[in-house]
């Protein structure tokens, strides 16, 4: 009886845990949604290229960064080694983004 | 315990994904393939940032593309991506029945995101006769936007086959790591679409 009225406390923890993770989740996506609203507002407005450009960038890099670090959990324990796997693909990613935009012009 | 039974909230570990040997090592392979992927889809990205002004003539991307149609796109996938947070949530929950409504939600968002995709393309090949062949413009743009359609295709089709197999089985630890691994991969595919609307779609209207 004593053992199952403690998993039954740990069990309420863990959910409570749960449900707070899930609270910041949801914050996240709307995060995700405000900066999509702003990436299009900038385009859709007839803004400066200079200084909409950079904007929209910024704001996917940001938005990926949720992604990964809540949606994917890359920020709980336990992801160094999935954290030097997707940073080894993002330095392939901006070298050859790199390469490619600046040897080929014509 | 078997792992034959089903899992309730008093008999089993917080992550049922991550409780045994062989879903640590799913979710790790998976990770591996991710990598993997973003290397893929650099070179495409990389491929279609040198070749987007070169037209040939044909239409260019402020001919063709229209905001509101990829902002609906955006927003579907988006939501997806939140709907499966859920679904995983339900799973750390063991819910089982809550995380295969909240998956099929999933599933119907991706349909929907692929029939906007589609319409999309059939709209510029027939209203513009902009092809595959058109230009390299063409042929970058429907490289890399149709390499995520087909990512689409595969993450949905994965998606179905996993619900439909576990469908009578409940939530069990065998299970539990492959609507995991399938959260991570749908998550990711929301990543590439995020830099695919920034850099193909926002970034050609606005030069």
């Amino acid at each position: 009886m004593t053992n199952n009225t403690n998993i039954d406390k740990i069990n309420s923890f863990q959910k409570q845990e749960q449900k707070q993770e899930m609270k910041h989740q949801v914050i996240t996506f709307v995060l995700m949604i405000v900066f999509t609203l702003i990436a299009f507002l900038a385009v859709a407005s007839d803004l400066d290229k200079i200084f909409v450009i950079p904007l929209i960038l910024i704001l996917a890099v940001v938005q990926v960064g949720f992604q990964f670090y809540y949606f994917m959990h890359m920020k709980d324990k336990g992801h160094e080694i999935i954290s030097t796997l997707i940073f080894s693909g993002i330095w392939i990613a901006a070298v050859a983004i790199l390469t490619f935009t600046t040897i080929i012009w014509w | 315990m078997s792992q034959e039974h089903s899992l309730n909230p008093e008999n089993l570990p917080k992550d049922p994904a991550k409780a045994t040997l062989e879903g640590r090592n799913k979710f790790l392979g998976l990770w591996f393939f991710l990598g993997g992927e973003t290397v893929l889809f650099a070179s495409l990205f990389a491929t279609y940032l040198a070749l987007r002004n070169s037209t040939a003539g044909g239409p260019s991307s402020q001919d063709l593309f229209g905001l509101e149609l990829v902002f609906i796109m955006t927003i579907l996938l988006l939501t997806s991506s939140l709907t499966s947070v859920y679904a995983i949530y339900q799973m750390k929950n063991y819910n089982f029945k809550k995380m295969q409504l909240w998956f099929g939600i999933t599933a119907i968002l991706g349909l929907g995101f692929l029939g906007f995709e589609i319409y999309e393309f059939y709209h510029y090949i027939t209203d513009y006769g902009f092809t595959f062949r058109s230009s390299a413009f063409g042929s970058a743009f429907y490289t890399l936007v149709g390499f995520h359609g087909g990512h689409v295709v595969f993450g949905l089709s994965w998606l179905i086959a996993i619900m439909v197999r576990n469908a009578k089985r409940g939530l069990t630890l065998q299970n539990a790591p492959k609507f995991n691994t399938w959260a991570l991969y749908w998550h990711f595919i929301d990543v590439v679409w995020v830099f695919i609307f920034t850099v193909v779609y926002l970034m050609g209207m606005v030069s």
